[in-house]
């Protein structure tokens, strides 16, 4: 596979709009607060959803103090536990990481990866990152209202989620929390209006679709995906609202609470989890496209070779996105829904392996006989592939119902979709941040923290998620506060539970690392250069680094190639930059 | 070489009929889409998800109208009004997707004048149209206000399944948001285009962008597109 040139003698057509008009600010306030350029809103977007991310990672230490060491940490009741677990997924799932992916990757790298000044609707993307932050208020101050933040579990599913008994069902939690959500889909909408029409409308001068760097059509295919997901959740958190607030039955059948008949009925529970997976499946590869996007360009940077398969890679996200859509049920093969449906959703959901597949192929292809620099970047990605290789297997046991039905609702789905969506997204995330960050602020991170962030990180996620598998085996059910009763529970799974916990704290505390390197290397890192991973991207071609607003200075960049061109046999350099006309940069470039 | 460079945008942007110009335009550069501007891209993609937040609406209030072990109300029965003695069924209903329907015309005027630069027409047919909307509005709270009258609450109607009540507020609520908000934006359109905005390239309040006379054809689009809505909404709850 190789770059296709544009038109007859490979010459690149001229501008087809005139240059965007920027606003330009006049004070601090209009520049790093209400900012409109979409590196500061990127900024802003990565560090709330990692401040929501460490929130999350301490709720998670709490469920692990309380599995590990039942009864020890007496101010974790079963309701707190419930609490923890709701607010822990929750906030993972939407808040950081669809957040840190589309709000913060996205409006850094689309607007730079293809030759724009910046986003094509400023304002509106300024006003997604203050609905964002509100989001992220709002289902903050959950925590400090009476009853406490729900305890529905992160789907919510009703009627349970609305009901007496169930932790900020009949008190604000739930409220706070569906409105919370709603907030962050209208803020988020004004986002992904913003990315994909950047993407489809504002590339620079020769930059065709078919010469993105991954990474690019990753962020975009997900943010179209979240257009068209979002809208079914939202659906769902009115209904619920309503049926918490105005008393409605949407989703409540006949039931009695607490001895009493309730004075509702002939609602449907199983049609909030059909809007709410029609959400959350796509949800799941809204999070995976951005990660194997990066993770495509990383493993290309950093084994100094062009990307295997550059059309299929492409393919396969957009295949991957489009069957993301039809797989929703498999989610509800317990739940009581037609067993027909079953079948449907088990076929469409096992097809979804061959699209992953050529993926995972693709990027051992393109490593192998590589020149592998094992930096941090390259190990976070290598580590990504492994984790995602692993994850994606057991998908495969929970994707056939009749393996689902007895494994559902154990530890093993918990450890099967942190493998797959918590674990190996994050570690693109980490690598990403380490492969951006010179670009970021102009300097390095930290060489020798990083390494250690990397292998604390990637075995200690492996010691907590292997066990877990074991665990779901042998029947422990997850989302349970404690275990005991349950004579098919030998005492060793006591040990492996307090083992779990002790790893989970101790890689835990190495994030905590990581964000102090984030902080020091601020001021005293290495200074990095303009390309010091020596792309071919566009991003790393900046006049300045960082970026100044308007990201090019007075010409936009001219692409010429695709994003891949290393190891070019003939060139000077064993990279050709994508704004760079010839393979040597001796040779005068020609007008165009 | 600067001569290929226009000869070679002649060769690869001649607009080529059908399905290989849509590929052509796929595989250029800048543009998927050749001569659509950013704003009507951006419009064109919210209504996309709008009509997937709608749909989920229409498809969960089917799904709750199956589930529901008591009987549906007779929506004829339901949205009748009696006039001079005369019960006539459906017929504030009937009115209201008259008024809506007529607006869109108004406003497909309205586009047509505003591409003729006519500053005045433009602007009239623009706030017949945010009137017609708001007329909708008023008729819609009226119609809500009878159904409250008679006692249909979001919990409850005193002829069957709670959820008619439920789905009906919600949805048609919901819809109302839209028109109410596309009469608010209408007017503001409307007084750009009469003080002769898009003209001067004034610049906007808040984004401090030029605008242009398409910003009426965007405008209008979301109002076409909330005028189709009613229509599913027409037939899905009021005729089923």
């Amino acid at each position: 596979m190789v770059d296709v040139p544009l038109g007859p003698a490979g010459v690149i057509p001229p501008a087809e709009v005139e240059d965007m008009e920027l606003y330009h600010p006049h004070s601090w306030v209009t520049k790093y607060v209400f900012s409109q350029d979409a590196k500061v809103i990127a900024i802003q977007y990565s560090a709330t959803a990692l401040g929501v991310g460490l929130v999350a990672l301490v709720l998670s230490w709490l469920m692990r103090l309380q599995l590990g060491f039942p009864g020890v940490f007496s101010f974790i009741d079963a309701n707190a536990y419930y609490q923890y677990i709701t607010m822990h997924g929750m906030m993972m799932v939407v808040y950081v990481l669809t957040a840190l992916f589309l709000g913060g990757f996205g409006n850094y790298l689309i607007p730079l990866m293809i030759g724009a000044r910046d986003m094509v609707f400023p304002y509106a993307n300024m006003l997604s990152f203050w609905l964002y932050l509100l989001a992220v208020l709002v289902l903050m101050a959950s925590f400090f209202v009476p009853g406490g933040p729900t305890g529905a579990g992160w789907t919510l599913y009703p009627p349970q989620a609305i009901m007496t008994g169930t932790p900020g069902g009949q008190d604000w939690g739930i409220i706070l929390m569906l409105v919370s959500l709603m907030i962050f889909i209208v803020g988020f909408t004004m986002g992904g209006l913003n990315y994909v029409v950047t993407v489809l409308q504002a590339r620079a001068r020769g930059m065709t679709l078919m010469r993105m760097p991954l990474t690019v059509w990753g962020i975009f295919t997900a943010s179209f995906m979240a257009l068209l997901a979002f809208p079914a959740l939202f659906v769902g958190a009115v209904m619920m609202l309503f049926d918490r607030v105005l008393g409605t039955s949407f989703f409540m059948p006949a039931i009695v609470e607490m001895g009493q008949p309730l004075e509702r009925g002939g609602g449907s529970p199983l049609l909030f989890q059909h809007l709410f997976w029609f959400f959350g499946h796509p949800e799941v590869y809204i999070v995976a496209l951005p990660a194997f996007g990066i993770v495509s360009d990383l493993i290309s940077t950093h084994a100094r070779r062009n990307i295997f398969g550059y059309r299929m890679m492409v393919w396969a996200i957009l295949i991957i996105g489009a069957l993301s859509f039809v797989v929703w049920a498999h989610h509800m093969y317990v739940s009581g829904m037609n067993p027909y449906f079953g079948f449907f959703f088990a076929t469409t959901t096992l097809i979804i392996a061959v699209p992953t597949a050529i993926k995972v192929y693709n990027w051992i292809l393109t490593l192998w006989r590589g020149d592998i620099h094992l930096n941090v970047p390259m190990l976070f990605a290598l580590g990504f592939i492994v984790t995602f290789v692993n994850g994606g297997l057991t998908g495969l046991f929970l994707g056939n119902v009749v393996v689902d039905v007895p494994l559902s609702d154990t530890m093993f789905v918990v450890a099967h979709f942190h493998m797959v969506m918590g674990v190996a997204p994050i570690l693109v995330i980490f690598g990403a941040i380490y492969h951006w960050y010179p670009k970021v602020t102009g300097r390095m991170l930290n060489d020798a923290l990083g390494k250690l962030h990397f292998w604390v990180t990637f075995l200690g996620a492996y010691a907590i998620f292997f066990p877990m598998h074991y665990l779901g085996l042998m029947g422990v059910p997850r989302r349970y506060h404690e275990m005991g009763g349950m004579a098919f529970v030998p005492p060793s799974a006591q040990t492996l539970n307090a083992f779990i916990t002790v790893v989970a704290l101790v890689v835990g505390f190495v994030q905590l690392l990581f964000v102090f390197n984030l902080i020091w290397s601020l001021r005293h890192g290495r200074p990095a250069g303009g390309n010091p991973w020596r792309a071919t991207t566009l991003e790393w071609q900046t006049p300045e680094t960082p970026p100044p607003h308007g990201n090019w200075g007075k010409e936009l960049p001219v692409v010429y190639r695709w994003a891949y061109d290393y190891s070019v046999p003939g060139a000077d350099q064993d990279f050709v930059p994508q704004n760079q006309a010839s393979i040597t940069r001796a040779a005068p470039e020609p007008a165009s | 070489m600067a001569e290929a460079a226009v000869t070679g945008r002649a060769q690869v942007y001649t607009a080529q009929p059908g399905l290989k110009g849509v590929a052509g335009d796929f595989a250029s550069d800048q543009r998927a889409f050749k001569n659509v501007s950013w704003g009507k891209a951006m419009m064109w993609i919210f209504l996309l998800s709008d009509t997937f937040v709608f749909s989920c609406f229409l498809i969960a209030y089917m799904t709750a109208r199956m589930s529901t072990t008591v009987p549906w109300p007779n929506a004829s029965e339901v949205f009748a009004l009696t006039i001079g003695g005369v019960t006539l069924p459906l017929i504030l209903i009937a009115i209201m997707t008259f008024v809506l329907i007529s607006s869109s015309g108004t406003m497909a005027m309205a586009v047509n004048f505003a591409y003729r630069r006519d500053r005045r027409k433009t602007a009239i047919l623009m706030l017949v149209t945010a009137i017609l909307g708001a007329a909708f509005v008023g008729m819609q709270a009226f119609e809500w206000s009878k159904l409250i009258h008679e006692g249909v609450r979001p919990w409850g109607n005193p002829w069957g399944a709670a959820q008619f009540g439920s789905s009906f507020f919600m949805i048609t609520g919901f819809h109302g948001t839209h028109v109410t908000f596309g009469v608010i934006f209408l007017l503001i359109v409307a007084r750009k285009v009469w003080r002769g905005d898009y003209d001067t390239e004034r610049r906007g309040f808040f984004t401090s962008r030029r605008g242009s006379y398409e910003a009426v054809e965007i405008m209008g689009l979301y109002w076409h597109f909330v005028d189709l809505v009613w229509v599913f909404i027409f037939a899905f709850f009021y005729l089923w």
